[in-house]
Formats: structure tokens, C-alpha cells, sequence
């Protein structure tokens, strides 16, 4: 028996939203500090990470690996300083530790890494797998009549790797209902806009056509981004919610920029980016 | 002389483990050829169907593993591959205790022909920090290092061999082979032949052969390509000073690979290296395809022919 039970505390949504304020300059911090990694889809995520974190997670930071943990699976594992600012401003790491981020040695690998950071639970960078090393977790618990959840967090652009659908396939198959999965839509990958880069059509549909059940929400929108959590949590069936946001949300030139999806900013961009989120 | 397969060690090991409820068992629609049936057949609730989707099974596996899960996941040896970046990121770096299973290993496999004849899983596995790579050579010791895999602190990858040969150990000599020590099952001291899989019991009629020419051959097991048994590999190689490779998979970067490596490092010694000659395979009878590509008991003889006499010492 450890000392801590994973629950969650409650915070309304003018909380989260100053949380996810704060965040938002630890992830132009870190970048401008490490001079490498990935904003945009950072500032896209971070609400979400957020409202899973102060709504929904019910971890413990006195054992961020407890057995009966909710777990987050961060599969776009290149927004990595979402996930640290997030851990930072819920506990599970000291702000020293948002200097290491791609740092030698440090506790914040350049990609979400469980063997380095408490509170990460999947090593990320490589995109596609989350969804499938979710589905593990899940059919766990599912097996052993535990009641941990598992939220599973991808990229619009991510799911145009075939694992995911061989997941979302399985997860139907095996009737797992324990998961939700989250898809950040912000619309850009690496190289361009996702619909240049390859044409995803109604993403919405072709998850339900894969017969999982969808919500779309405003991705940016704290009370939507609880109301869906909730949702997921209380409706049968594993779920997806479709959540639309702006990559490099908070700062505007970033905003829907597909250069600033891996780049850090000058000093000049900086300051400027650190006024408009103050 | 009992024939068995390799494969049927592994289906055998997981029934045994069962009373452990640890272990779960994923398949990708290859359950029947593998031998995992057995367990699905006895324990479905903890056998997991993944469909022909090898790298949706490598992160299930995965994600299982993290909550203290001992999955064993298995398809073809070449279908593994499939996945070979889910293993590498999924499974090797977060250092996961999956435990895959590759069957249908090597040219021996047959008139499946080259699209289902690996011959370079052990060499890619074997790249990989934290994995073990096995091949045992027969049912028994297939089934004891399986087995031993549920205490074993790391990841692992073992191939399996469709067809049957001879089996080369009694259940108890098989019970007291350990994971990453070379097996010794015969000894000499003008050769080595390192053999795995289904060259051993062609290495030990190699070694019969040379008795009668008048060359005493060591021949050794080499289940654990990795981690490799340096220790013993130098023993051996200072003892005999040739030392001859044998296995059913690339000559590149496999089990003569390991042995060449080690060799380098510690004691180089001449070595004659019999496996597939960086070729593809093809359809036919495996023994009309041992044959065609150097894989039978003459070739290992003639390679201790040409070991012995490249000897300096």
C-alpha cells in the first residue's frame, strides 16, 4: 500500500486557464532556452493537457507510477514541452527541471521519455504508437477489473500512420472502453499544412466509420475541453474528441504557422511572444 | 531419435507458465503456426487477437508490459520485422520485458519460400540495447528458455524454427541451460563449431565426421546470441585456435557476426563462417535447400577443414 492514492483535485475552469497561461511561457522558455524543439504544437496541446490534468487525472506526485494511476499517453511525444510544463505546474518536477530540457543529461528529453521524466508514462518521438501502447495499458486493467483510465493524446497529422488505425481496429475489437482518445487538430505537420501533405478528409468520420464514438470540441476552450473529458469518461464505448486548435496558439506569429512547428524563436520574437502571454 | 520442432517448445512453455497470471499472449493471426494455439486454447481470456497488424501488437505488448504484465507476442520471425521500430522505440528503449517470438526462422523454413525466410532477424535484434536474442536448436530447450524468460530483466527476441530435427537435449539437460551461456555439448581440441537453431544437430554430425578424419571438434550450442558468452568464446578459441560458425541466417551480423566480434576483441583466431551467403532464399524441400545454400553438416566439415588449417598456433 503506498501513501498516496491517485485522485484528482478539482479547479474550475478560470484556474485551468490561468495554469495554461503559465504554461504557455514555460513552452517559449524552454524552446528559446534550448534554442531547439517544438512550439506550435506545444501551444496547440496544452489546454488539453491542462484540462486533463486539473480536471479529470487522478495521479499522485508522491508515486507518479502507482499501479491504479490514470495515465496520459503523450503519443505527439515531440510536444514534449507541453507535457513538462504541465507536470511542472501540477507537481511532478521542480522548475530546475524545465532548464534540462534538451539539455545533457537532463530530466527533459528532447521527446517525452518514461525512463527520464516522473509523472511521463510512454516514451514518445517516434509518432503512431501511442494509441496501440494505450490500448495495452487499458486492456490491463480491463483484465485485472481495475478502474484507471487512459487518455491517449495524437496529432491530426499522426494519423496518417497505419498503426493508429490497426489500434483503433483492435481497441473496437477487444470492446475496451477504459480509453478515450484526444486528437489535436491544429492542421500542420512537419513539412506543411496536413491537407498538402497528405488529404485526411472528414478524420471525424473515418474514426466513427472505425465505430468509435466522436466529439467535437474547441480545443482551446477550457469549459468545452472538461465538458468532453466528462463526457468521454461517463459514455460507453471507447471515445474520440476531435478537439480543433490553432498550432502556436497564444502567440501570433506562430499562430497556424507551419514554420514555428519545430523552431525556436529569435530574441526579438522572444520578447514578443512573452508580452503577448503575459 | 525423437524429431521435434523448435516451435512446439515455445506453445509447450507458455501452457506451463499459465498458473502465473502475469503472462498474457498476443498473436497476429499466426497463433496456429507459432504454437501460441495451445495457450489461447486453455487460457483465451488472456490470449489477445491483434490481426495481421504486427505493430499495433508490439505497443500493446508494450503498454501491457508497463503495468507489470508478462506478454508474450509471436508471428513469423520476417513478420516481427514489421515492427522492427515499434520494438526498437516501444519496447528495447523503455526497456519493457515484452517477449517476442519469431517463428518460422531461416532458409529451413521452406517452400514458403524467400518472402517467409528471415535471415536477418537475429542480426537486426541484436543491434538493440537491452534485448536478448535467442534461437534455441530443439523443442525441449525452446520450451526451458522460454520458460526462464518470465525472471529475465530485460526484452527479448527468439527465433523458432518451423521444421522439425533432432532433438539434442533430455528434459533435465534442458532445464539446466542458461540464458547467455554457451551450451557445451561436446568437446575437443582442434576445432569450435558455434552452431544455433537447426545447425547444431549438423554441427554434431560434423563433429562425427571429423572424429573420423582425425580432427576433435567442440561443439557448442549458442541459444543466447545475446548477450554473447565472451567469456567461454575465448576459452575456446585460446583451447583450439579454429573456430567455425553454423547458422541458418545471413552470415552477416547473426551468430558469426557475434563470434567474429568477439573474437576481434579478445583472442583473434581464424574463423570459417557457415550460414546464407548474403542471398535471399527460395521455394523447395528444406534439405534440397540446405544443400543448395552451404547449410549441411559437410559444409560445417569442410569449413573445420579450412579453420584448422589457417591455424597459427
Amino acid at each position: 500500500m503506498t501513501a498516496a492514492e491517485p485522485t484528482c483535485e478539482q479547479r474550475t475552469v478560470e484556474d485551468l486557464e490561468l495554469i495554461a497561461k503559465d504554461c504557455r511561457r514555460e513552452i517559449v522558455r524552454m524552446v528559446k532556452r534550448a534554442n531547439a524543439g517544438h512550439p506550435g504544437g506545444s501551444l496547440s496541446v496544452i489546454d488539453l493537457l491542462v484540462g486533463l490534468y486539473g480536471n479529470t487525472l487522478r495521479v499522485t506526485t508522491e508515486n507518479p507510477t502507482h499501479p491504479d494511476r490514470d495515465r496520459v499517453i503523450l503519443s505527439k511525444g515531440h510536444a514534449s514541452p507541453a507535457m513538462y510544463s504541465a507536470l511542472h505546474a501540477f507537481g511532478f518536477i521542480e522548475e530546475a527541471d524545465l532548464h534540462t530540457y534538451r539539455v545533457f543529461n537532463g530530466v527533459c528529453q528532447g521527446h517525452v521519455d518514461s525512463k527520464w521524466t516522473p509523472g511521463v508514462d510512454f516514451s514518445g518521438g517516434s509518432l503512431g504508437m501511442g494509441l496501440s501502447f494505450g490500448l495495452g495499458i487499458a486492456l490491463s486493467g480491463k483484465m485485472d477489473e481495475k478502474n484507471h483510465f487512459t487518455w491517449v493524446i495524437l496529432g491530426d497529422g499522426e494519423c496518417q500512420e497505419g498503426e493508429i488505425w490497426e489500434a483503433a481496429m483492435a481497441t473496437i475489437h477487444h470492446k475496451v472502453e477504459n480509453l478515450t482518445v484526444i486528437v489535436d487538430v491544429n492542421g500542420i505537420q512537419n513539412d506543411d499544412f496536413v491537407d498538402q501533405q497528405m488529404v485526411m478528409g472528414d478524420l471525424a468520420a473515418k474514426w466513427a466509420a472505425f465505430g468509435w464514438k466522436i466529439k467535437e470540441i474547441d480545443g482551446h476552450d477550457m469549459a468545452e475541453i472538461c465538458a468532453a473529458i466528462n463526457w468521454s469518461k461517463e459514455a460507453v464505448g471507447p471515445c474520440v474528441i476531435m478537439a480543433r486548435t490553432t498550432k502556436g496558439k497564444g502567440v501570433s506569429f506562430m499562430e497556424n504557422n507551419p514554420s514555428f512547428h519545430g523552431k525556436a524563436p529569435n530574441d526579438e520574437e522572444f520578447e514578443q511572444a512573452m508580452e503577448e502571454l503575459a | 531419435m525423437t524429431l521435434a520442432a523448435s516451435r512446439d517448445g515455445y506453445g509447450a512453455a507458455l501452457l506451463e507458465l499459465a498458473d502465473d497470471d502475469r503472462i498474457v499472449v498476443l498473436e497476429a493471426d499466426l497463433g496456429k503456426s507459432t504454437k501460441s494455439c495451445l495457450f489461447r486454447a486453455e487460457y483465451p481470456n488472456r490470449t489477445f487477437s491483434m490481426g495481421i497488424a504486427e505493430q499495433n501488437m508490439m505497443l500493446v505488448a508494450a503498454g501491457m508490459a508497463s503495468t507489470g504484465k508478462i506478454p508474450f507476442a509471436s508471428t513469423f520471425a520476417i513478420f516481427t520485422e514489421r515492427g522492427f521500430e515499434q520494438v526498437r522505440n516501444g519496447i528495447a528503449r523503455p526497456n519493457l520485458k515484452v517477449h517476442l517470438c519469431g517463428s518460422h526462422g531461416g532458409i529451413h523454413t521452406g517452400t514458403d519460400g524467400s518472402s517467409a525466410q528471415s535471415i536477418e532477424d537475429l542480426a537486426i535484434y541484436r543491434t538493440l540495447p537491452n534485448m536478448t536474442v535467442m534461437h534455441p536448436c530443439d523443442d525441449l530447450s525452446t520450451k526451458a528458455l522460454t520458460k526462464a524468460l518470465v525472471e529475465h530483466a530485460n526484452p527479448s527476441y527468439t527465433r523458432t524454427a518451423r521444421n522439425k530435427t533432432k532433438r539434442i537435449y533430455s528434459e533435465v539437460q534442458a532445464e539446466s541451460l542458461e540464458i547467455g551461456k554457451f551450451s557445451i555439448i561436446r568437446e575437443g581440441e582442434d576445432v569450435a563449431i558455434l552452431a544455433c537453431g537447426v545447425m547444431v544437430s549438423e554441427a554434431i554430425d560434423a563433429a562425427d565426421k571429423l572424429a573420423s578424419e582425425g580432427v576433435k571438434a567442440t561443439v557448442v550450442d549458442v541459444h543466447t546470441i545475446k548477450p554473447f558468452d565472451h567469456e567461454s568464446m575465448t576459452s575456446l578459441a585460446i583451447k583450439c585456435g579454429a573456430i567455425v560458425s553454423a547458422e541458418d541466417h545471413s552470415i552477416i551480423g547473426g551468430l558469426g557476426g557475434a563470434v567474429a566480434e568477439s573474437l576481434a576483441a579478445n583472442h583473434p583466431t581464424p574463423l570459417e563462417q557457415v550460414g546464407v551467403q548474403d542471398v535471399f532464399g527460395m521455394s523447395g524441400q528444406p534439405d534440397e535447400l540446405m544443400e543448395h545454400f552451404g547449410l549441411t553438416m559437410s559444409d560445417i566439415v569442410d569449413a573445420a577443414h579450412k579453420a584448422v588449417a589457417r591455424r597459427t598456433t
